[in-house]
């Protein structure tokens, strides 16, 4: 889909941006109907891990409210930095604390730390297979109408091409927590991509039972897999409900980590499902869809699709506009995975 | 020479002698040499005009540990300009890091010596370097960890000038005066030439001390191949704590120690063979000479 964005419809939905509107399965801790948005927990839990580790640091770019890093800030100022609008100094400044025994949490937005700094995170970060952690919020498009300057939808194809860089892609808050607190003795770098990092929970709590590398089987069902990463893994989950209304059972996975990847779970849902459509909120070209692709050339051919971002920069446009237009909410998926048993 | 009675895994801080220096930074000069004959070729000249800073911090002023590399009080060096490393290399085998012989594979597949340095290969090495502009955020982030884990160490970052034009220099050292880093230390090898020419005819990078103190800096300026001055600027160096950091602007010649080489263009890279070898090798021996070419500022 191409061209300016016609349907404006979706701009009025409940959920401005995460475009699943009132279908979204927000989860609530109280069990009450779930409109509030889901909270900006990396600064939290950042602080909560610092309490018995002191290696734990965490930098931004002038982003300290934006990414709730604040809260790590008010309570360790002094392992907390904010390096102003200078994204390349400070992970190459996180590099020089990870060489020194420290654990640096560099946040800030996707497009300004995998695109802008990818040459830091591969020379400074990945050749010295240094433990800086960084967390790349607001990916894809979540940005909306701020435009391209301020969308990522390339970060996940330059960064799983890195050696030795870990990429893993939150899911949901509770997802997070997982991430971060695996993170901390996890040898070598990291790329964490978060959407707008409160995304609609997926998880309850966070899975005891997380592992790096190791994706999360969702749902079950035989028609077709649906194999989805971060943001697009709830409307996924939503998708395969509105395809069980057709008599369609999808299983739905949770690729979380893009980099390793999860070979043995794709191969499973190419042996035992008709058909796979890999969903992901960036370019198709290179993303999630191309790595799972890379593993499905040495399967059984069965119907495979890569719903993304076509090669192309997005419009400018409310995020729920945009993912109607792109057809990455619930309904879009479910019609591209229709599309493709057809 | 007191090379052999220095007791190698004590702290450094030692008492040497300018003339000591002096034969160090010719031998800096003639294992280049040498190295790069091996490679079949190798970035000479700048390497000649850090010579003598590199030798002054090596044997005179760094606190290290060549038998404890990890040690995590030494004071650190990041060689921000890495393609000096052919020059740097010698230094750590002379000093005890690793044994000499290893050098002899320099460059061949699976050596751990290439033209930038690897820090995951080399005993000595704080840092990985060869991507420019770099250096000096490595060495804010090894100057925030020290402050975090109360150590009292200096971090040294070696630049190059060429390597000014790097916008995150600017962002390094803009950050380094606002976290009051005062154990930091850059030095500016400023030999005046990137590879295309006189840095003020490509990308000025003057007026330089205008632009550190600009950036809230200490500076001082020196001729960076005057040892003593180059020791005394070192000793004088202000306490590592919380405060500007400083940098030491030394004037230096691009491939100092072989007149043609000398402020030439042509001896970025280069390999010298045969009786241009042999030739190059005695006028090194015979100690520098003075300088006939001067750059412009």
């Amino acid at each position: 889909m191409t061209g300016p964005v016609e349907d404006n419809a979706s701009q009025d939905q409940a959920d401005f941006f995460t475009g699943d509107g009132g279908n979204a399965l927000i989860a609530s801790e109280k069990g009450t109907p779930a409109k509030r948005m889901p909270a900006f927990v990396l600064g939290e839990e950042l602080a909560d891990i610092a309490e018995t580790d002191p290696r734990i640091a965490v930098m931004t770019a002038d982003l300290a409210s934006a990414n709730r890093t604040i809260e790590f800030q008010e309570r360790y100022p002094d392992r907390f930095f904010d390096f102003g609008i200078a994204e390349k100094n400070m992970v190459t400044a996180a590099a020089g604390m990870a060489a020194s025994g420290h654990i640096p949490y560099a946040a800030t937005f996707a497009s300004f730390l995998g695109l802008l700094c990818a040459e830091q995170i591969r020379t400074d970060c990945a050749y010295p297979k240094l433990p800086v952690r960084l967390v790349a919020h607001h990916s894809g498009i979540s940005m909306g109408f701020y435009g391209t300057s301020h969308h990522a939808l390339e970060d996940l194809a330059m960064m799983r091409s890195i050696a030795g860089l870990t990429v893993v892609c939150a899911t949901d808050a509770a997802l997070l927590r997982s991430i971060l607190r695996t993170s901390v003795d996890h040898p070598g770098p990291m790329y964490i991509r978060l959407g707008r990092g409160r995304d609609p929970d997926v998880y309850d709590a966070p899975p005891i039972d997380f592992r790096l590398g190791k994706s999360v089987r969702l749902r079950e069902g035989s028609d077709l897999t649906l194999i989805a990463t971060g943001a697009q893994v709830h409307p996924s989950l939503n998708a395969a409900e509105q395809l069980a209304a057709n008599g369609i059972e999808a299983r739905v996975i949770d690729m979380h980590t893009i980099s390793p990847l999860d070979a043995e779970q794709i191969r499973a849902a190419a042996a035992e499902t008709n058909a796979i459509l890999t969903v992901e909120e960036h370019n198709i070209t290179g993303g999630l869809g191309s790595a799972v692709a890379e593993v499905l050339i040495d399967c059984d051919r069965l119907p495979f699709a890569r719903h993304g971002i076509p090669d192309e920069f997005a419009p400018v446009g409310p995020p729920a506009a945009l993912y109607a237009h792109y057809r990455l909410d619930s309904q879009g998926i479910a019609a591209r995975a229709l599309e493709l048993l057809q | 020479m007191t090379r052999e009675t220095t007791d190698r895994n004590a702290s450094m801080g030692r008492n040497v002698s300018v003339d000591y220096l002096a034969d160090r930074a010719k031998f800096v000069r003639k294992e280049t040499v040498r190295l790069s004959r091996i490679a079949g070729a190798g970035h000479y000249s700048s390497t000649f005009s850090a010579a003598e800073i590199l030798v002054a911090l090596y044997y005179a002023k760094l606190k290290i540990r060549p038998l404890e590399p990890n040690w995590p009080d030494r004071d650190r060096f990041v060689l921000s300009k890495g393609h000096a490393a052919i020059g740097l290399y010698p230094i750590l085998a002379d000093l005890g890091f690793f044994e000499a012989k290893l050098l002899d594979d320099y460059t061949r597949l699976g050596s751990p010596f290439g033209d930038h340095p690897d820090m995951k290969k080399v005993k000595g090495i704080d840092f990985s370097s060869g991507s420019l502009g770099h250096g000096l955020s490595i060495g804010v982030g090894f100057a925030l960890s020290a402050r975090m884990q109360s150590r009292d160490h200096r971090i040294f970052c070696l630049l190059g000038d060429g390597e000014l034009a790097e916008g995150q220099i600017w962002e390094a050292a803009m950050s380094a005066a606002h976290f009051k880093l005062g154990s930091l230390v850059a030095i500016v090898d400023r030999n005046g030439l990137c590879i295309d020419g006189n840095t003020e005819d490509v990308m000025s990078v003057e007026p330089l001390e205008e632009r550190f103190q600009g950036f809230s800096w200490n500076t001082r300026r020196i001729d960076g191949h005057d040892l003593g001055q180059i020791l005394a600027t070192l000793d004088a160096l202000p306490p590592p704590g919380v405060g500007p950091p400083t940098v030491i602007i030394a004037d230096t010649v691009k491939g100092r120690g072989v007149a043609m080489m000398e402020g030439a263009l042509n001896w970025h890279v280069g390999n010298l063979v045969g009786e241009d070898y042999d030739t190059v090798m005695k006028e090194l021996d015979a100690g520098l000479k003075p300088t006939t070419w001067e750059h412009s500022q």
